[in-house]
C-alpha cells in the first residue's frame, strides 16, 4: 500500500468517526442523560483534552524551548484576560517571532 | 416571530470563518511540515472539520499508524461533539426532517454550536446551514493555502507559527477554569500525566499516540468522581465578547437548560 493511500484511508477514518459522533445524538436521543457521572465526565473532557494536547508539546513547538516558553506564557497571560482565540493565538505566534528573531540575530 | 434564515446564519458565520482562516493556515503550514501532501491535508479539513481532532489525528496519520489508533483518539478527542449533537437535538425548529439533521450533524462545532444555541430561538435548517458554509470553506480554504505556502514561507514564521493552535487551546482552558475552578483540578491531572508520560524513559510510539486519551480518560474520570456536575447548578462562566471564547461555556449552559 502506498504512503498516499495509507493517508487517504486514515483520514477517511477519522472523518467517519467524528461524523458519526455529530450524527448519532441528533438523530436518535431524544431525552436528556440523567447519569450526573456521564455528563460530569463529559464536562470536563475537552479541557482534559485540550491541556495534555498542550502540555508539554508547546514548550517544543517553535524548536526552541526559551521562545516558545515565552510564546506559552504571553499565551496564559492573554488568557487570563479573557482574550479572544484568534487574538491570543496571533499574539503567541508574534511572540515567537519576535524571541526568534532575537535570538538568531540579536543574541548570537 | 420571523424564522431564522440562510441570511442570518451567513452573517453570524462570518466572524467563525475570520477565525477559522488563522488557525486553519496554521495547521496547514504545521501538517505540511510533517510530511502530509497538501491534497490530503485539505482533504482532511474538509471532511473532518474539526480543530483539535485533526490536530492529534494529523500526528498519527504522519507517522503512517493504525486505523484503530486513529478512531479511538477522534473518539476521545471529539466526544464533546457527542453532547453538543445532543443539546441541538432538543432546540431544532419542528420543521427540520430527519436528511436535514443528517446533513446540519457535520457542521457541528465548538464555534459554530455555541453561535446557533446563543441566537436562543428554534435552530431552522436554513439558519444552521448559512451558519456552516463560510467557517467550511475557510477552514478548508485556509488549510490549503497554509499548506502549500508551508513551503515558500521563511523557516523562522513557520516556527512561530507552530504555537497557534496550542496557544488556541490554552484561550479555551483558562477562561473556562478562571469560571470553574473544578476545571484547573482536572487539567492538573492531566498536565501531570501528559508529563509524565512525555518525560518517561519508555520510548513507545504506541505509548505516545496513546498519551492524550490515557490523560484524557484519567483527568475526566478522577472529576466527575472528586468533582461531579450538578445538572440544575446555575454556573455562571464570565466570558469575553467573543463568540469563539464562549463556546465550552454555552456548551455548558446547554446541559443545564435541559
Amino acid at each position: 500500500m502506498s504512503r498516499e493511500l495509507h493517508m487517504f484511508l486514515l483520514v477517511v477514518a477519522m472523518a467517519g468517526i467524528t461524523y458519526l459522533i455529530r450524527v448519532i445524538p441528533m438523530i436518535l436521543f431524544k431525552k436528556k442523560i440523567k447519569s450526573n457521572f456521564i455528563n460530569s465526565l463529559l464536562y470536563y473532557v475537552p479541557y482534559a483534552v485540550l491541556s495534555a494536547m498542550t502540555f508539554p508539546a508547546i514548550l517544543y513547538s517553535s524548536g526552541n524551548v526559551i521562545s516558545a516558553s515565552i510564546g506559552t506564557a504571553v499565551a496564559m497571560l492573554c488568557a487570563f484576560f479573557k482574550r479572544s482565540l484568534v487574538v491570543t493565538a496571533l499574539i503567541a505566534c508574534a511572540t515567537v517571532l519576535i524571541c526568534e528573531v532575537f535570538i538568531t540575530y540579536v543574541f548570537i | 416571530m420571523t424564522k431564522l434564515s440562510f441570511k442570518h446564519g451567513l452573517k453570524d458565520g462570518i466572524p467563525i470563518a475570520l477565525g477559522y482562516f488563522a488557525v486553519s493556515f496554521a495547521f496547514g503550514v504545521s501538517v505540511a511540515g510533517k510530511g502530509i501532501p497538501w491534497y490530503i491535508a485539505t482533504f482532511m479539513s474538509a471532511s473532518n472539520l474539526t480543530s483539535a481532532g485533526q490536530f492529534a489525528g494529523a500526528e498519527i496519520v504522519a507517522v503512517l499508524g493504525s486505523v484503530f489508533g486513529i478512531l479511538l483518539t477522534q473518539l476521545i478527542i471529539n466526544s464533546r461533539y457527542f453532547l453538543m449533537s445532543l443539546t441541538l437535538s432538543q432546540r431544532l425548529d419542528s420543521k427540520v426532517k430527519f436528511l436535514d439533521k443528517i446533513l446540519m450533524s457535520f457542521g457541528i462545532t465548538d464555534e459554530i454550536f455555541a453561535v446557533a444555541v446563543a441566537r436562543g430561538k428554534p435552530i431552522t435548517r436554513n439558519y444552521f446551514l448559512g451558519l456552516m458554509l463560510l467557517p467550511f470553506l475557510s477552514w478548508t480554504c485556509g488549510t490549503c493555502l497554509g499548506a502549500v505556502a508551508g513551503y515558500i514561507l521563511p523557516k523562522i514564521v513557520l516556527k512561530s507559527l507552530e504555537i497557534a493552535l496550542y496557544a488556541m487551546f490554552i484561550a479555551i482552558v483558562i477562561p473556562a477554569g478562571l469560571g470553574d475552578k473544578k476545571i484547573f483540578f482536572v487539567v492538573g491531572v492531566s498536565v501531570t500525566i501528559s508529563c509524565v508520560i512525555y518525560y518517561s524513559p519508555i520510548d513507545n510510539q504506541t505509548l505516545t499516540h496513546l498519551s492524550c486519551i490515557i490523560c484524557a480518560v484519567i483527568a475526566s474520570i478522577l472529576g466527575a468522581i472528586f468533582f461531579p456536575i450538578k445538572i440544575n447548578e446555575e454556573k455562571h462562566i464570565e466570558t469575553s465578547s467573543s463568540s469563539e471564547s464562549t463556546s465550552l461555556s454555552i456548551k455548558e449552559k446547554g446541559v443545564e437548560n435541559e
